[in-house]
């Protein structure tokens, strides 16, 4: 395929820019959402890559007219006061729990609150202070870690992996997800299972899937894969079959390049 | 260096010593016994100086139980520390039913998603579909109309009741009650009989799609639905007359996998084996979805959190599956749509039967091939382009025959997931397998992670 890259620059003239992912005013949100949002941490946190065009073809194959459409990566907006629900109350007791225990109100990077979902991105460097505030505060009581998993947001995003936490608090019937992201040339983050043991297959999961690795965790090994197997397979860069699998002395080729009979 | 075929008998036991040491090969038989023929099958190997036969029947040693093992219910591979017939130490290994469902996701649309997930926990289909279908329709910001909710709930409970009896059957099988077995297979397949009339497959349906259901009830389905009630109205008392009450049911099971509310709590468990240790916690009545707030049922507890509480608990929830079905078929007498209006999202199925089974209507062809060329290009773009997800991300829970399950979706704004993560409550449970088995015999091991009912095609994924 020829790749004649003259449409472009045709292309970052940003036909279409729908209001939903303008991001100029993420800065002013940000101040207005209690002063949490680290300035300037909002493009860190690009969650999407960036599109050109409207079937990815570029060049003379498309004919649709639409090669010009551009979309810039997603960012997650911080929300405003107030976020509705018990959203605020949560923070509020969050941001309390917080300076009771000596963490700074810099270790949260952004509020976000989405299709009724609040998440709060944190930085890694106070994950597990953070933990035992969200566990045992009696203001947030999330006894129970429901769901720990990895996503990685591709190659061109800053900070492309990230750790989800699902947080569900029993005592007050809430939800709330907590997030952190890393570099796939620094993936350290703090384990959680010193704080919620639940965490224990999840992390090695996401270091499987993932290669985000666990500082803390008590045995950190592949769970799904073999334990011999090279890389990390729901990584992005990490293809969908095409992966040579020995079977017992036998070499068993790839999907494409096997015999086909028809 | 050793020859049971000069033996007069065929020797169950035998000893083979490799570079990682002495490895024990046996293949059932009386511990007592194997213990003698060890002993006497070391003491053949003239020379070495294995230290004296008789000092190490009390030897520690580490058993590999499955993964091809019967009682490990599905591939699911323990590994014991054992001395004598305690158990010391215990550890599951998983993965071996990794199917990269997730993965395989992020290379499809939207809709077909729901195919690869429903094959997750292969024992509740309808559950992965739904979390699945919820956590889109979170994203997408739509609301499913009221009768297509009334159809997932009535698949969903016709699905907790064949997963329970799969679940009591196959305990009872690892556990030597065979019959209970027989029974809960025969009862699972009258619930398989009535899914494949209501939806056109026994498993992995796939009916449940983002905006709706694939298509709306079969003709009838009122009195198939009444008459399955019937019958397990009356057969499910016979699970009580067949195990409840059974002495050796109890003896095997009461007591045994005990693990206290604390422990639940600290481990993430969920499901019945949270509520045999006392807490009441369903996510259908805790945190309601797809008007579940609406039916009148309970939530079934005990507090012996032991096996036996987890088999009672599970015999009543069918109770209540059962009236949930009842009040859910009572509103199936009100029409109306079972997919959302947006043309943009509803696929185009206007469904019929013909003479090569099911698809589009003929009806249908004939409108897009003739007449409307938009309509053929829509139908074709949603089908094979599929429709887009605004960007963002949700969770969505709800509960499953076994607990939370959760789905995470990821949505860049195109028409594939950017990610989808099932949190399973089998994998999630697993891991209790340590704690409820450490301590107890190596038989009562087969019973703890019968109370747990891991599927492992949910658990690996």
């Amino acid at each position: 395929m020829s790749q004649d890259k003259q449409s472009e620059p045709g292309g970052a003239t940003s036909v279409d820019s729908p209001a939903s992912i303008v991001t100029g005013t993420t800065d002013d949100a940000a101040h207005q959402g209690g002063g949490l949002a680290v300035p300037g941490s909002a493009p860190e946190l690009a969650t999407g890559v960036e599109r050109s065009g409207m079937f990815g073809i570029h060049g003379t194959g498309d004919t649709s007219g639409y090669g010009g459409l551009h979309r810039a990566p997603y960012v997650p907006q911080p929300a405003d006061r107030p976020y509705g629900g018990y959203f605020d109350e949560v923070v509020d007791a969050l941001l309390q729990a917080m300076s009771e225990r000596g963490i700074p109100a810099t270790a949260i990077e952004q509020i976000t609150v989405a299709v009724g979902e609040l998440t709060v991105y944190l930085q890694r460097d106070h994950l597990q202070a953070l933990f035992w505030a969200v566990r045992d505060d009696p203001g947030l009581r999330f006894e129970t870690l429901s769901s720990l998993s990895g996503v990685d947001y591709g190659e061109q995003v800053p900070r492309r992996l990230h750790v989800v936490y699902e947080m569900l608090s029993m005592t007050y019937r809430r939800r709330m997800r907590l997030e952190v992201s890393v570099d796939v040339a620094d993936p350290y983050v703090p384990s959680a299972v010193p704080v919620y043991p639940t965490a224990d297959w999840h992390e090695r999961e996401a270091y499987d899937m993932f290669g985000i690795v666990f500082a803390g965790h008590p045995a950190l090994t592949r769970i799904l894969m073999p334990d011999d197997w090279d890389g990390h397979p729901q990584r992005k860069d990490y293809p969908l079959g095409g992966i040579a699998v020995e079977y017992k002395g036998a070499e068993i080729p790839p999907p494409d390049q096997r015999r086909v009979y028809s | 260096m050793m020859s049971p075929e000069n033996d007069q008998e065929v020797r169950r036991a035998r000893a083979t010593e490799t570079t990682e040491g002495r490895m024990f090969t046996v293949t059932g038989g009386d511990w007592d016994d194997m213990v003698s023929e060890l002993s006497s099958s070391v003491g053949d190997n003239a020379g070495r100086d294995t230290g004296g036969s008789d000092d190490f029947s009390d030897e520690r040693i580490i058993i590999n139980m499955g993964p091809q093992h019967p009682s490990t219910h599905g591939v699911l591979r323990l590994i014991l520390e054992l001395e004598g017939e305690t158990v010391t130490q215990a550890r599951s290994v998983i993965g071996y039913l990794h199917t990269g469902i997730e993965k395989n996701c992020e290379y499809r649309t939207w809709t077909q998603g729901v195919t690869f997930v429903t094959r997750a926990d292969y024992l509740s289909p309808a559950f992965n579909e739904a979390a699945y279908c919820l956590a889109v329709e979170k994203l997408l910001g739509i609301e499913v109309p009221p009768r297509a909710e009334v159809i997932r709930v009535l698949l969903m409970e016709l699905t907790r009741i064949s997963s329970h009896l799969v679940a009591i059957a196959t305990g009872g099988m690892e556990l030597g009650a065979l019959t209970g077995m027989t029974a809960g297979f025969r009862e699972r397949e009258e619930a398989l009989h009535l899914m494949e009339f209501l939806t056109g497959l026994r498993m992995n349906m796939a009916f449940i799609r983002p905006g709706g259901v694939a298509q709306d009830m079969p003709e009838g389905t009122q009195q198939r639905v009444q008459e399955f009630i019937d019958v397990m109205d009356k057969r499910l008392p016979e699970y009580d007359k067949l195990l409840t009450g059974q002495p050796i049911w109890k003896a095997r099971m009461q007591g045994v996998g005990v693990l206290p509310l604390e422990g639940c709590l600290q481990l993430g468990i969920t499901g019945p084996v949270l509520r045999s240790a006392g807490y009441a916690w369903d996510l259908r009545k805790t945190m309601p979805y797809s008007g579940y707030e609406t039916y009148d049922f309970e939530v079934p507890t005990a507090t012996e959190a032991d096996c036996y509480a987890r088999f009672v608990l599970r015999v009543a929830e069918m109770h209540e599956s059962l009236k949930i079905m009842r009040q859910a078929n009572a509103r199936l007498s009100e029409p109306g749509p079972v997919m959302v209006q947006d043309k943009k999202i509803a696929w185009p199925a206007q469904l019929a039967l013909g003479a090569d089974g099911m698809g589009n209507s003929l009806e249908h062809i004939r409108k897009i091939m003739g007449q409307s060329m938009e309509a053929l290009i829509h139908h074709f773009k949603l089908v094979t382009e599929g429709f887009h997800v605004p960007a963002g991300q949700a969770y969505m829970a709800i509960e499953n025959p076994r607990g939370e399950l959760g789905c995470h979706v990821v949505s860049d704004g195109g028409t594939r997931p950017w990610r989808v993560h099932l949190r399973d409550p089998g994998f999630v449970n697993l891991q209790a397998m340590p704690a409820l088995s450490e301590g107890g015999m190596i038989a009562d091991v087969v019973a703890a992670v019968a109370s747990l009912d891991p599927v492992m095609g949910g658990v690996d994924r």
